[in-house]
């Protein structure tokens, strides 16, 4: 028996690949509202480019460490069990606790580091494609394709054995969809914290080339074994439910376009900007995690007093005629870096770099490989993702 | 124009590499390295971008 799903709140709500009018309204009249956060509290909705980019760059005035912005109702654990939980993960930190665990990863997200895996997604991209043209048209993309390859990816990367995957990947699915009973998902936590802290120790007792063996050899004495725990669960969260919808519902985006679908497939020097339009345009992270004013602050002339929570609206910022001409039309001429859709701000996605080398690689190699790739569901019964923290698609069937 | 980094409140996030690889790079912990504190013509154009995209706001351009 499964119960209603939840109302999905303002911040959530989309409309295939775009945010609902009701979210370009907030931007174009007030630009803040007063809504109901993910977990039914009242939050601060701010919807402008130029106030988003405010907000996520002021740390001091907007928190990430409160815990207001993470107390869900119905959690039955202990404060205890709660505080372990929360170490090591950067996104319930403020500098300088911030500085300190993010400095630890960031030699293992540089350009230049970046670089050096490209040859090995090549050839992650392709054994998939070969899978997929092996067993033969039609196929689900997601998950013969957007979910294992940046899966793959994240776990040779960290050291997390990829025979666990499907056990995780389902954890984490469920554990971050809103529709999913609180119960459930509490439970889910603790089932994933086991299994991160049984690898933690794998890695203690015998560290490897991977990331967690890093870790443990370079930064051992500084880092307690609950923070590299909770480092890990964030890497092996944030590899898993990001770029893997961006593969799928960035497909599908080129699917609908396809003279823009042709630019990406046939001219190399399109792919870089049609990346960063894609993002921009799909912007799969509704809001991140939402700041807590540590004083009273005026945010597009509301006054918002201390103690309250801010929700950044990253589909809306992206979408604003203030940032960029004709905001709604996707074009993957114009792309830049400009958008925010990494977010902004000391949170700014550590794994970013990751993310484009993998979406550089993956879209034009999918599109060479199937010239005819097509969608095999009319596009109304293709179902997108709507409770989850961040969007995509739940499966899109192609043929090619 | 004087292009200023931070080094101690840079996140790495490597955006002013990935915009100018010639005007920037980053060091073996990922943090920024000025490698052209006065860029000139198309360079100081992409150096101005950086500094926009800077999330971290480590990147100052002064003068």
């Amino acid at each position: 028996m499964t119960q209603a799903p939840p109302v999905l709140p303002l911040h959530m709500r989309r409309d295939h690949f775009d945010p609902v009018a009701e979210l370009a309204e907030v931007r174009e009249s007030e630009g803040v509202r007063r809504v109901t956060s993910t977990f039914g509290r009242p939050a601060w909705l701010v919807a402008r480019h130029d106030d988003v980019r405010d907000v996520l760059a002021d740390a001091t005035r907007f928190s990430n460490a409160s815990q207001l912005a993470f107390s869900m109702p119905g959690d039955t654990r202990t404060d205890e069990e709660k505080r372990r939980a929360m170490a090591g993960q950067m996104l319930a930190t403020d500098p300088p606790d911030h500085t300190r665990l993010r400095r630890f990863l960031t030699p293992e997200f540089t350009v230049r580091r970046m670089k050096r895996l490209e040859p090995r997604i090549v050839e992650i991209v392709e054994q998939h494609l070969d899978a997929m043209e092996a067993a033969g048209s039609p196929a689900d993309l997601v998950p013969s394709f957007a979910l294992p390859i940046p899966s793959l990816v994240i776990c040779e990367l960290l050291g997390v054995p990829y025979a666990d995957r499907e056990e995780f990947q389902q954890r984490t699915a469920r554990q971050l969809d809103l529709s999913i009973p609180m119960p459930e998902r509490i439970a889910l936590q603790r089932e994933g914290r086991a299994y991160m802290e049984k690898l933690v120790a794998g890695a203690k007792a015998d560290p490897g080339e991977d990331m967690l063996g890093m870790l443990v050899r370079e930064h051992g004495e500084e880092i307690s074994d609950d923070e590299l725990a909770g480092l890990a669960s964030l890497l092996l969260i944030a590899g898993h439910e990001t770029t893997s919808n961006m593969l799928g519902l960035g497909t599908l985006a080129l699917l609908r376009h396809p003279d823009q679908l042709a630019l990406v497939r046939d001219d190399p020097d399109a792919v870089v900007p049609a990346v960063e339009e894609l993002m921009r345009w799909l912007s799969i992270v509704h809001t991140g995690v939402a700041r807590t004013t540590t004083q009273d602050v005026e945010i597009a002339g509301q006054q918002i007093p201390e103690g309250e929570l801010v929700l950044c609206a990253l589909p809306s910022a992206n979408r604003d005629p203030s940032f960029i001409d004709d905001p709604d039309t996707f074009d993957v001429k114009r792309g830049s870096m400009g958008h925010i859709a990494f977010g902004h701000g000391v949170h700014h996605c550590l794994g970013a770099p990751l993310a484009r080398m993998e979406m550089r690689i993956a879209f034009p190699a999918l599109l060479r490989r199937f010239p005819d790739l097509a969608s095999a569901l009319p596009f109304d019964e293709i179902p997108f993702r709507a409770y989850h923290f961040i969007y995509g698609l739940h499966s899109l069937p192609v043929t090619w | 124009m004087k292009i200023v980094a931070d080094r101690d409140v840079c996140i790495g996030a490597g955006l002013c590499v990935g915009t100018s690889d010639t005007v920037f790079d980053q060091d073996d912990d990922g943090i920024v390295v000025v490698l052209v504190e006065d860029p000139q013509g198309a360079d100081a154009d992409l150096a101005r971008e950086a500094v926009s995209l800077c999330p971290s706001s480590a990147l100052k351009v002064v003068d």
